[in-house]
Parts: structure tokens; C-alpha cells; sequence
């Protein structure tokens, strides 16, 4: 197996988002994939009491040459992907770096405290330009909606991401590993569905 | 994505930490697996109960830790190789029998594998299994990494059969629950066969009977084979040193902080003046490798998470060698340098370097991090933990809340660890006044319902899960009807063991590997214990709370009422609605109806949001998963259901 140079050796990625918006799944099928391209992966993440309702995190890293710690430390994210966008502020304020890219899904999950009205959720005007402001560069995709619309399924918005995120080029993804990973696990509608939703990622950052 | 069982030896897989304990087991050729689900241990199991049947594996989701290690024995006693796993709190269920079984000695290789959750980021407490290891005086092996996960769990039950004991292979959160590369080695092709000798010489440990008297012969006995444990420990591959040949500063550590360390010893640039000691083998320790190690330099740092288990044995052994090593400086916990409490991560081993190195470290500009920091003030709301979508625990909590408010005698709830305790939060309606082990709700009900004679007339509830009430709420239940205690157990039956993936239990018709299984009925139990039972579905909130007010009008013994609703998340209810859910806008009155936006502000459900624009209360289609049970909170009708063809 051929390896392809990394940006960052380690290369430091981060996937947040809510629990039940399909984190943990997009980070194994995103560390499959670079594992299988001959990289040494280490995923990092928290599940159990946190998946209810709770800030989800999970950490991949990337490295040719050994495994690394689950946890990245502060300030050395090279990528956030956010399927929520106060997420991406949260993890900013902990990993983030001038140099740090970031992907952003841009449908809000309300926390409890702002449905109740104790809380204030963010206009997304203000969201998107505190992300950029604290990346250096920034993209914003409505992968949630139109996993719904094209889909008929939010969760979906995670595929999507994942194939936005080959589409930025950071990463060597391999759509053809992407599909490989996946029809292990599912029949074959479910793989075609996936990989539309990887191809609708891949268009929606380009240009 | 991996099939555990491959038999293609040094392929290299991303496995999760738990998939390599269980790939390891798979690798010694494991016959009998036996546990009780508990993050962070849960995937061990389940991963080894997908095993393909050809591979002649018994495995089972046992009803409580104790049992599970009891089963795991027998398939020792008979000969085959066996573990037991379980959260940290297993341990302290499953810790009787333990005692003993380490007395008894055991035959075929056997091992313990506690996931200890440092940080408790998915448990209730802190709890710590390595000083059982001492407790139990059981050798103590700790993988550092995943492919160690996988080794060191394979050799674990042949240093079980070497010293005719038990062994505990100690993992933790971030192992077990992170993933990394694994290479495959050989699955072993013998299929062994069980029998149990016990016809022997009375003292035979292969032969003779199993149990642990004559105390004071068997437990010499016990020593000799930890001794032994130490003569191999001397030149385990397991403990690896890295770094100069005379360090300004030692680090000893195990388990995943190494992983943490080395990250800080790298990012601080300090290879050439920093040693690692990497423990695989951490109790009993070493002491001709200590010895070693330790003669290299004066200061020395150890990093563990918790309990300084670690550094007070390093203590031990380092004054008893001091005639030979000299007098050492220690960094630790118990100076203070590292936190007794909470996990660690690479940026606390870099601040406790930087201090002992007396170096300068900025993680980030400092004027981007004041901005970061500003923006996730203004801008990213806290996140509280919440029950799911379409939870029946919120329908639920919602029913005993009111029914509680409306009997107006200041009753209460006691609980146990499960999603349920997230009713000691709003979005249980802060109903849960007590929480603490598995069971003990139900325990603790027991003895303030006898609490009468002493004046108290609060009307007394306990909640349980339905696995919980197999583990160890029944004899809690007997205790109760026996002592005639005055309380209202509410089982929140949501079939299987939903907070750590609907693992199968004693309540179900199927087992560990999908077979068909004899379900016990917890209304039939309740009965045949003697207790008063009533059923209903939480989502009915009438039929619910008349049941609830009913039984707490009785004020003689024990009732039970069984709220049975299938989990959200279960496979066979996800993604399927049963409600298309929507809000009249017209009909909802927002903020001048006399509800004071009852729905969002104390309801609370994440699928249904206020909409600032529009004041109203608004469905969020992405999350809402049509359960209905809003429908029939709003007192203007607004909130609409639509069943779904």
C-alpha cells in the first residue's frame, strides 16, 4: 500500500456534534477509510451518559508512523467537522489555532436550556462569522436539510459531510475506499444511498 | 467493518479497544464469556456474542456481575479458558465470590476485565479495580495501547494457567472506547473439551475438590504463586523503557496515560532529558526492574488517573531499595502535582512538566484563545444532558412528577444508575432525590418505608430499569414485602439494557447470541413475591397517573407499577414514526396562554423548540421521532398528531 503524504504528520481531526447526529459512525468510517489507505489511526471518543442530549466529540488522528493519544491536546486541531454549529465554537475554544480548517453543518439542535428559555442560541449570521473568524478557513454546508429532502433522512447529514470533507482535499479520501467500507455492513440500496450522500458532500464544497 | 474472527494472521485492523480485548480473548482461545453490561465495558461481550457460531464460543449476558463471574468459574474449574467482564461497579457486586475464587486457585486460565471509567464520563462514581487486584492478591495487567489491548489479553489466561489463578486485565474509557490498528495474530484450532475433575487428593489443585479452606494452606499457597507472578513480571515485553540512560526525570505510568504522556513529551520537546517506564504488569511490581529503572535518576514522576495506586507502590518498593537507589524526589499525586480526581489528558502532563522543567508553554496565541473564549461565552449555550427524543422515561417522570405535586404530601422517588438518573435533572423533572448503585432505589425505599414509626409519612417511590430489577432489585423487592415496608416501586420497562445497547436480559425472549430464550415475566415475579402490581403504557398519561394515584392510596405494603414503552433508540422503533407531529400555530397562544409555555420551558423534550420569531412552540422535524406523547400536554390543543400509515 502507497502511502500518500499527510498536510500534518500527525494530522489532528475533530467530529463534533449532538449525540444521535451519527458521529461516532462517521469517524469510523472516516478512519477505515485513511487505515486502509496504510495510515495508523487513533479515534478518540466519548459515548454512554454523553449521547443523550450532550456535546459528542470525537477525536481522529492521523499518523504514519504509530498510534497516538485518544485525546488531542489543546490548541493542535488542523480540522474540525461540526454537524452542529455552536459545536464548532465549542471545540474552537479549546483546539482551535489560527491555522485550524473547519467544516460546518449549519442546521442548529436547540439545547434544552434554550427551549426552556433560560439559554440564548446564537443567529446563524453570528455563528458562521465567529467560525471564520477563528479558522482559517471556514466551510458551511446545509448537510442536515438536504440529507432530508434528498434522503428522507437527517441522519444522512453525517455521510455528507464526510464526502464535503474529501471534497477540501486535506485528507487523501478515496471514494472508491469510502464505498468498500461501507458494503461490509449494508445492502445494497443503503450503499447506494450512502454514496449519494457522499457525492452531494464532495459537489457542495467545490466552487 | 472488521470481522473479529478473521483468520488472517498480521492483517492490520482499526479496532476498537474493547474489539481487541475481544480479539485477544478469541486468540487464547477463549470458550465461555459471561458479563453484565456497563459502559465502559459493554463492547467486549457483544462483540464475542457475534462471533459465528462455528467457532464454538459460549457466551451470555449474565444477570448480575457476581453470577457472571460465577459462570466464568465453573468453565475453569472444567478445564476451559474463560472471562468475565464488567464495568468498574461490577467488581464491587461480583467482589464476594472474587475472594474466594482467588482462595480456591483456579484451572483453566481465567480473567477479569473491569473498564474503569476515570473522569466518570459514564458513571456515577470514580470507582477504581486495581486495588481489588491487591485485595484480592491476583496478578494486575494494564494495556497501554490497542494492539497491547489485544496481546496482553491473549498472554493474560496463560499466566492465569502458569500460576493455576486468576488475573485481571485492567482497561479504561479511553481505551476501550477509542479505537486504533491491530494486527491480527493466529486463532487457535483445538476444540476443548470440558470436564471437572474433582475425584483427586484433596489438596490436588488439578484434581481435588475447589474451595478455599484450609484457609491458611491454600492462601500460602496463593503467594507462592504471586511470587512467581514477580519472577515473570521481571522480564515481561510489557514494560518497556524509553529515553536516555540517565534521565533528569523518570516517569513511571500505565495504561492510556502513556499514550498521554508521550503526546506531552513530545510536544514539549523533551525526548533527550525525559525516561519513560511504561508499566504492563502493575501489581505486584517488579523490583530487580524497579531497581533498574529507578537507579537511573533522582526525580521521579509517576501519572496515573484516580487513586495513586501506582505511585504508593512505587513508594513501597523505592524505600525498601533505597540502600541500593538512593534517596529519590517523587512528583505525583500526593504532592500535589497531578489531581486526585478526574481523568488525565496531554495537557495536564504538560503542565506538570513544565513546572518540574521550569519551562514556558503556550498551547495557543493567547489572543486567539481570549477570542475563543469570548465567542463561546456569547455563543455556544451549554448543552445539559437531556432524555432522548420520544423518551418514555420523560412520559414517565412526567406522571410520578405530577401525581407527586398533586398529592401534595412531599413525596419522593429513590433511584439507581441507569438513563433514568438523569430525573435528578430538569428534564426528568428533578423527581429523582436519591441515586446510587444498581438496586439500591428500590434498597433504600425499603428503609424509609419502615421509617412510620418514627413519624414519616411521605409517600415513598423507587424506580428501576427492567434489567436493574433482575440484577439486583428483587431481593431489595423480598426485603420490602417481608417487612411489609410501605412503598411504590415503578419499573420503567423499556425491554433490554438500553443505556449501554440493548443488551438482552433475563426479561426478554433471547439471549447473548440472538437464541431463543424462557422470559421471566417481572408482573408474575412482582406478584409471586407478594407485592401489588399494575400495568401501564407511559404514554398514556391518564390511564398512567390513575394507576399511580391508585396504588399510593394504599397505604398497606409493597406496590409495583410496571410502565412498559420500548426505548427510543431500540433497533425496532428507530426511524420509524408513529406520529407525523405538528403545531398549529393559529391555536398555540405562546406567551399570552395561560400554560407559560408549559410544553418547552418545562416539558422540555429537544424534538420540540420555541420559535422566537413566530412565539409559538415549533416541531423540529429533525429531531422529533413521533412519539405523540406532547399532544397531550398542550392545554390549548395545539400541538397535533397524525398517525403515520
Amino acid at each position: 500500500m502507497e502511502k500518500t503524504k499527510l498536510s500534518f504528520d500527525p494530522f489532528n481531526l475533530i467530529i463534533t456534534g449532538v449525540g444521535g447526529q451519527g458521529n461516532v459512525m462517521a469517524s469510523r468510517v472516516l478512519g477505515n477509510m485513511l487505515s486502509h489507505k496504510g495510515f495508523h489511526i487513533t479515534i478518540g471518543e466519548t459515548f454512554g451518559a454523553s449521547q443523550r442530549g450532550g456535546s459528542v466529540m470525537s477525536h481522529v488522528r492521523v499518523s504514519s508512523a504509530s498510534s497516538l493519544s485518544p485525546q488531542i491536546a489543546r490548541g493542535q486541531a488542523h480540522m474540525i467537522i461540526a454537524l452542529e454549529p455552536i459545536e464548532a465554537i465549542r471545540v474552537l475554544m479549546t483546539y482551535g489555532n489560527p491555522e485550524v480548517n473547519v467544516l460546518c453543518n449549519i442546521r442548529p439542535i436547540h439545547p434544552v436550556g434554550v427551549i426552556s428559555g433560560e439559554l440564548d442560541y446564537p443567529s446563524l449570521e453570528d455563528a458562521k462569522a465567529y467560525v471564520t473568524e477563528l479558522s482559517k478557513s471556514a466551510w458551511f454546508v446545509n448537510a442536515t436539510d438536504r440529507a432530508m429532502e434528498q434522503m428522507g433522512n437527517p441522519i444522512f447529514g453525517n455521510i455528507i459531510l464526510l464526502g464535503a470533507l474529501a471534497g477540501t482535499n486535506l485528507l487523501p479520501l478515496d471514494r472508491d475506499d469510502f464505498k468498500m467500507i461501507i458494503q461490509g455492513d449494508m445492502t445494497q440500496d443503503k450503499v447506494k444511498i450512502n454514496l449519494d450522500a457522499y457525492d452531494m458532500g464532495m459537489e457542495m464544497v467545490k466552487g | 467493518m472488521t470481522r473479529i474472527a478473521d483468520d488472517h494472521k498480521g492483517t492490520s485492523h482499526l479496532l476498537m479497544g474493547n474489539e481487541a480485548i475481544a480479539r485477544g480473548a478469541l486468540e487464547a482461545g477463549v470458550s465461555v464469556a459471561a458479563g453484565y453490561p456497563g459502559t465502559p465495558s459493554s463492547e467486549i461481550i457483544s462483540t464475542l456474542a457475534k462471533v459465528p457460531k462455528e467457532h464454538n464460543l459460549y457466551v451470555e449476558w449474565s444477570t448480575n456481575e457476581k453470577v457472571a463471574m460465577e459462570v466464568a468459574a465453573a468453565a475453569s474449574f472444567a478445564g476451559l479458558r474463560s472471562m468475565c467482564v464488567l464495568k468498574q461497579n461490577g467488581v464491587n457486586v461480583a467482589a464476594d465470590f472474587l475472594l474466594h475464587l482467588s482462595g480456591s486457585g483456579t484451572r483453566g486460565g481465567i480473567i477479569i476485565v473491569p473498564c474503569d471509567d476515570p473522569g466518570a464520563l459514564s458513571s456515577i462514581n470514580e470507582g477504581e479495580s486495581r486495588h481489588f487486584a491487591r485485595l484480592l492478591e491476583i496478578p494486575l495487567l494494564e494495556p497501554g495501547n490497542f494492539q497491547e489491548a489485544k496481546d496482553m489479553t491473549k498472554w493474560a489466561f496463560e499466566l492465569s494457567e502458569e500460576i493455576r489463578n486468576l488475573v485481571m486485565v485492567r482497561s479504561v474509557t479511553r481505551l476501550s472506547h477509542a479505537s486504533g490498528n491491530v494486527i491480527f495474530g493466529e486463532l487457535p484450532k483445538e476444540a476443548p473439551r470440558a470436564f471437572f475433575k474433582h475425584d483427586g487428593f484433596i489438596l490436588d489443585p488439578m484434581e481435588g475438590i475447589v474451595v478455599s479452606v484450609p484457609v491458611s494452606y491454600r492462601h500460602g499457597q496463593q503467594h507462592e504463586k504471586l511470587k512467581k507472578s514477580i519472577e515473570i513480571f521481571e522480564t515481561s515485553p510489557f514494560n518497556i523503557y524509553t529515553g536516555p540512560d540517565n534521565p533528569e526525570l523518570l516517569i513511571i505510568t500505565a495504561s492510556v496515560c502513556d499514550l498521554y504522556t508521550r503526546e506531552a513529551v513530545h510536544i514539549l520537546g523533551l525526548q533527550d532529558r525525559v525516561g519513560v517506564l511504561k508499566l504492563g504488569t502493575t501489581w505486584p511490581l517488579p523490583p530487580k526492574l524497579m531497581e533498574k529503572v529507578m537507579g537511573r535518576t533522582d526525580k521521579i514522576l509517576i501519572i496515573e488517573e484516580v487513586i495513586p495506586f501506582l505511585e504508593e507502590n512505587v513508594k513501597i518498593l523505592a524505600s525498601e531499595l533505597a540502600p541500593k537507589i538512593g534517596i529519590k524526589t517523587f512528583f505525583g499525586k500526593r504532592d500535589g502535582s497531578l489531581p486526585m480526581a478526574g481523568e488525565l489528558n496531554p495537557d495536564l502532563i504538560i503542565s506538570v512538566l513544565v513546572k518540574i522543567f521550569s519551562m514556558r508553554y503556550e498551547s495557543m496565541p493567547s489572543s486567539y484563545a481570549e477570542k475563543a473564549e469570548t465567542y463561546a461565552l456569547k455563543a455556544a449555550p451549554a448543552r445539559d444532558l437531556t432524555f432522548c427524543p420520544g423518551c418514555p422515561h420523560r412520559a414517565s417522570f412526567w406522571s410520578i412528577h405530577n401525581v407527586l405535586k398533586m398529592d401534595n404530601q412531599e413525596g419522593f422517588v429513590c433511584g439507581d444508575i441507569g438513563c433514568y438518573s438523569l430525573a435528578t435533572l430538569p428534564t426528568g423533572f428533578m423527581s429523582l432525590k436519591t441515586m446510587h448503585s444498581m438496586g439500591s432505589g428500590t434498597g433504600v425505599a425499603s428503609g424509609f418505608g419502615k421509617l412510620d414509626q418514627f413519624g414519616m409519612e411521605q409517600p415513598i417511590l423507587s424506580v428501576c430499569g427492567d434489567s436493574t430489577f433482575f440484577h439486583s432489585v428483587m431481593p431489595a423487592l423480598v426485603n420490602a414485602v417481608h417487612h411489609k415496608s410501605n412503598i411504590t416501586v415503578v419499573v420503567l420497562d423499556n425491554s433490554g439494557t438500553a443505556m449501554t445497547g440493548f443488551q438482552p436480559h433475563p426479561g426478554l425472549k433471547v439471549d447473548a447470541r440472538g437464541n431463543e430464550a424462557p422470559n421471566i415475566d417481572i408482573q408474575a415475579v412482582c406478584e409471586a413475591i407478594g407485592a401489588k402490581v399494575k400495568t401501564s403504557d407511559p404514554f398514556d398519561f391518564d390511564g398512567t397517573q390513575k394507576a399511580l394515584f391508585d396504588l399510593l392510596e394504599d397505604k398497606e405494603g409493597v406496590k409495583v407499577l410496571i410502565l412498559k414503552q420500548i426505548c427510543a433508540l431500540s433497533p425496532e422503533k428507530k426511524e420509524k414514526k408513529m406520529f407525523e407531529m405538528s403545531v398549529n400555530i393559529e391555536e398555540c397562544l405562546g406567551q399570552s396562554c395561560g400554560c407559560n409555555r408549559l410544553c418547552t420551558r418545562i416539558f422540555r423534550c429537544p424534538g420540540l423548540v420555541w420559535d422566537k420569531d413566530n412565539q409559538t412552540a415549533r416541531i423540529d422535524e429533525a429531531i422529533c421521532t413521533g412519539c405523540g406523547v406532547c399532544a397531550n400536554i398542550c392545554p390549548s390543543g395545539a400541538i397535533k398528531k397524525e398517525e403515520v400509515a
